[in-house]
């Protein structure tokens, strides 16, 4: 900019007028630019946002939409040849009981259950309509067996009764009725055969089929044998105990250990390094955590393999760095008239921080813990160092458990072969995941304004 | 033992401690009477404290080696004979038997008599031990309380007391930091000696080639080579920092610059939302949108690009670290002194001009820093990769062909194994310790640059 100026002395007014004014054009031309390009990194930055939220949301919605079939399950008796199913009082110690009642479930889970399915399915069907047996089990999930089976395991007196069940369409099934797969493909690309596919639509056209929401993707755990059963109550129930061991663990301690250092500690070598080190552990990637939760953990303390406690721990010493720093802040932040006047009417150093000082950095402290535990929700990979990958039918009851975790049930779908089923599924997984962290957030947001109203 | 009755024990104790404590110094304190040192509620927790650490002392004895002792009483009840016969395993069996039959739950099947008798023994064994461990605590308790109440007089510093165990507690709380640090590195350092006894360090530092043996055998280990990882890694980083840095860079530049506060108050935090998504969801987006997408402009352009590559990688995680860029740039634009840019302005600079050649220079050693932490980030980044790099860990300079990180043999060669017998597992470790390393140096590095700068302007 300094070029145009004096150092070219003998001009004429008018030359020197021109040169400026040319100068400045530039100038502001590049300042145009500047800030388009400016303007262009926000507008980038938010596109991404928008992207990524739309691009989920709009793969997610279709797998909250199952398919139900709607059938008249005939118990019949000339399939179900079981002894009655044992009593209580015929034993004489619980043990001898349960022993019984599993052989009688054993023989119950050994008759062929899928005749009855398919039975009530030929009910459906419309008149002469030909279909092997192989073909119109491809229809309802593999789960619909173990469904009617546990009717009636739950109330023996089904025999001989017929009784309105609603059973999944299968994954494929229910990739052909949600269009998910190109039905003008051939059928060597079709995953179902021409007949079962006849039925479908079928069924489509009488009713058996309906299209509902999704509970099973709530109400279930993750599911191998039968996809369109696979839910995430497992996973989500998994998270929770994490979570609540977040929550017991890494919040007290975090917030002890910020007041030992922002209040007690004597300024020395030590405290130096404790500092230093905590804001190092802050930003160790997570994943050494997980080698930490699977060589300390596991393969010393002998704690069991892919529960929910051994995540949580991995997780609370993750999430310590961040409540701690963040308490300190907030620890930081809070006036010395206020320290100065507690000291001035005679509390001791404890009283003046738990009494005075704690109270008022209450709700940046809560703000700051509700972040940390949305990030250790979304924790991913230390969960797969400690085994939490592993494949798991049932919902954890305890904390000791075998579980997986939210994100990890994400990364397990993600990888399912069956990707017109499952993309759509990982996707919605993906929005139950955001929307419990947008819930953990808003909270937050919203006890900060309350809270800092108060005081 | 029942930890209802645990619990219930322990909440008794601790009620009537702090109850007796505190009518006690209520008492203290008469009109006329002495000046008591400490208000009741100190003399309350003071005796409770007393009453509660003998108690829990006998049941943490008790936690720690009754499992112990009650395992011997049941090898104890098997007959010696039977015992002989018996391998692990099935002593594991009986033992399981027998403390069912004990539990009044019972066995299916026939119940030997030495199982029968050894349950009845057990039962009464439990029983024992269980109430005379809580009488023991019980009986500890009493007494500290007893004493502890006997110490209250008027100059007892019972406030001084209860806030030295609060200062300890609170300082054991700070010392899981350093306990966290220590455990890592301890880990990290054991577990990666115990693969170079496998495996030559030197093979391993500057090995070029990443082909691992995943069922080792005595002279077959494999080939563990860490520059192809390594280079994956970088150029991942690189590509990351390409996308990251003039974004976020510029972003932070126009928002704490010249964007109207009602844009800033709105943009704001929507870009630092893409700082709180989860890095698998990035994953995902990578995997299903962002490769594809590439892939097919790249087939457009006449160009040979993978869905999974170091390309899809990086561009993701490059728009997963904008935030963090973003950010840390506005902090330490916002702490470049107003005055400079009144000079600036004063000399007839343009705003841009302003920024370029004023603002940026200034901010320069702060701006460096936020590109360390962000590297730092970048490298240690898992989920991303391992959906969205591709896995292939050869050593190439190609963008748009997979590759693989750190982060990705790690999980790779550990998920699900706990059993760190073999190099194949060990690596994982090695491999973390060389992460640890390298964002642990870029961190220290860029604290220290930004402190120095923070210090510049204070």
């Amino acid at each position: 900019m300094a070029t145009t100026s004096a150092s070219t002395s003998p001009q004429t007014a008018p030359e020197r007028t021109r040169l400026i004014r040319a100068g400045l054009r530039r100038r502001h031309r590049s300042e145009t630019i500047f800030r388009g390009l400016g303007m262009a990194a926000i507008v980038l930055a938010l596109g991404f946002v928008v992207l990524l939220f739309v691009d989920v949301i709009r793969k997610g919605v279709p797998a909250f939409v199952q398919s139900n079939l709607h059938l008249e399950v005939f118990f019949d008796p000339a399939v179900i040849k079981v002894d009655p199913a044992p009593q209580t009082g015929d034993f004489a110690s619980p043990a001898e009981f349960q022993a019984a009642s599993l052989a009688w479930q054993r023989d119950v889970a050994l008759l062929n259950w899928n005749r009855i399915i398919e039975a009530s399915l030929r009910a459906k069907l419309p008149a002469n309509t030909q279909i092997d047996t192989r073909e119109l089990l491809t229809i309802p999930e593999t789960n619909a067996r173990h469904q009617v089976r546990e009717l009636f395991v739950a109330n023996p007196a089904l025999l001989g009764q017929t009784v309105p069940v609603d059973v999944l369409a299968s994954a494929n099934a229910a990739n052909w009725i949600k269009g998910n797969i190109d039905r003008s493909l051939g059928d060597a690309q079709q995953q179902m055969s021409p007949a079962a596919r006849a039925v479908i639509d079928a069924f489509e056209t009488s009713g058996t089929v309906s299209n509902g929401f999704a509970w099973s993707l709530f109400t279930n755990a993750d599911s191998r044998a039968a996809p369109a059963a696979a839910g995430l109550l497992g996973a989500f129930i998994g998270s929770l105990y994490m979570m609540l061991i977040v929550i017991v663990l890494a919040v007290p301690i975090g917030v002890a250990a910020a007041i030992y250092l922002e209040e007690f500690a004597p300024k020395s070598r030590l405290t130096d390094f404790i500092e230093v080190n905590i804001n190092n552990l802050a930003a160790v990637p997570s994943i050494v955590f997980g080698l930490l939760g699977a060589a300390a953990f596991i393969n010393y303390l002998h704690l069991p393999i892919s529960a929910p406690l051994v995540g949580g721990l991995v997780l609370t010493l993750m999430t310590l760095p961040t409540i701690i720093i963040a308490t300190r802040g907030a620890l930081l932040g809070v006036s010395p008239a206020l320290r100065q006047a507690a000291l001035g009417m005679g509390a001791s150093k404890t009283q003046m921080v738990f009494h005075h000082v704690l109270p008022v950095t209450l709700p940046s402290i809560l703000t700051a813990t509700i972040l940390g535990v949305a990030h250790a929700l979304g924790e991913t990979a230390p969960l797969l160092l400690i085994g939490m990958k592993a494949f798991v039918a049932q919902v954890p009851v305890t904390p000791l458990d075998q579980a997986t975790a939210l994100p990890v049930q994400i990364y397990l779908w993600q990888g399912n072969e069956n990707r017109n089923f499952f993309e759509p599924r990982t996707a919605a997984a993906i929005m139950v995941l955001l929307g419990v962290m947008i819930l953990l957030n808003g909270t937050a947001i919203f006890l900060r304004s309350r809270l800092e109203k108060r005081v | 033992m029942n930890s209802l009755a645990v619990a219930a024990l322990l909440l008794v104790l601790l009620g009537l401690a702090y109850q007796s404590g505190w009518s006690r110094s209520r008492a203290l304190a008469t009109v006329g009477g002495p000046k008591v040192h400490s208000r009741p509620q100190y003399h309350g927790s003071y005796v409770a404290i007393w009453t509660m650490m003998p108690a829990l002392v006998v049941l943490l004895l008790w936690a720690w080696l009754g499992g112990e002792l009650t395992h011997n009483h049941i090898t104890a009840q098997i007959p010696a004979d039977t015992l002989q016969a018996l391998d692990q395993t099935a002593l594991n069996a009986a033992i399981n038997r027998i403390r069912a039959i004990a539990s009044g739950f019972g066995v299916a099947g026939e119940v030997a008599p030495y199982e029968q008798a050894a349950g009845e023994s057990l039962r009464s064994f439990q029983m024992l031990t269980g109430t005379g461990v809580l009488l023991v605590a019980a009986l500890c308790g009493g007494a500290a309380l007893l004493y502890a109440r006997g110490r209250i007089t008027a100059r007892l510093r019972a406030r001084n007391a209860v806030e030295r165990v609060v200062n300890i507690a609170l300082l054991l709380c700070s010392a899981v930091a350093i306990l966290t640090t220590l455990g890592i590195v301890a880990s990290l350092l054991t577990e990666a000696l115990r693969f170079f006894t496998f495996i030559n360090p030197l093979d391993f530092f500057f090995g070029t080639v990443w082909a691992p043996n995943n069922a080792p055998t005595a002279g077959n280990y494999g080939r563990y080579g860490l520059l192809p990882l390594l280079a994956g890694t970088l150029m991942i980083t690189a590509i990351a920092m390409l996308v990251a840095v003039p974004v976020g860079l510029m972003a932070a530049i126009y928002l704490s610059q010249y964007a109207p506060r009602r844009l800033r108050a709105v943009a704001k935090p929507m870009i630092e939302i893409l700082a709180g998504i989860p890095t698998i969801v990035f994953g995902f987006f990578a995997l299903v949108t962002v490769g594809p997408f590439l892939r097919d402009f790249g087939r457009l352009v006449g160009l040979n690009i993978n869905a999974t590559s170091a390309l899809t990688a990086g561009i993701v995680m490059g728009i997963m670290i904008i935030p963090f860029v973003s950010s840390l740039s506005d902090d330490i634009l916002n702490q470049v002194p107003r005055t400079l840019r009144d000079g600036a302005y004063g000399l007839g600079a343009t705003q841009s001009e302003t920024i370029r050649n004023v603002l940026l220079p200034a901010a320069l050693p702060g701006i460096v820093g936020a590109f360390l932490l962000a590297v730092s980030r970048a490298v240690g980044e898992t989920m991303i990769v391992v959906l969205a790099a591709g896995n292939a860990p050869v050593l190439r300079g190609n963008p748009f062909e997979p590759v693989a990180t750190i982060t990705v043999s790690i999980v790779n060669q550990l998920t699900g194994d706990t059993d760190f017998s073999g190099p194949q597992s060990l690596v994982g470790f090695a491999l973390g310790l060389t992460l640890f390393v390298i964002t642990l140096g870029l961190n220290i590095f860029a604290l220290y640059i930004v402190r120095r700068f923070r210090e510049q302007y204070e």
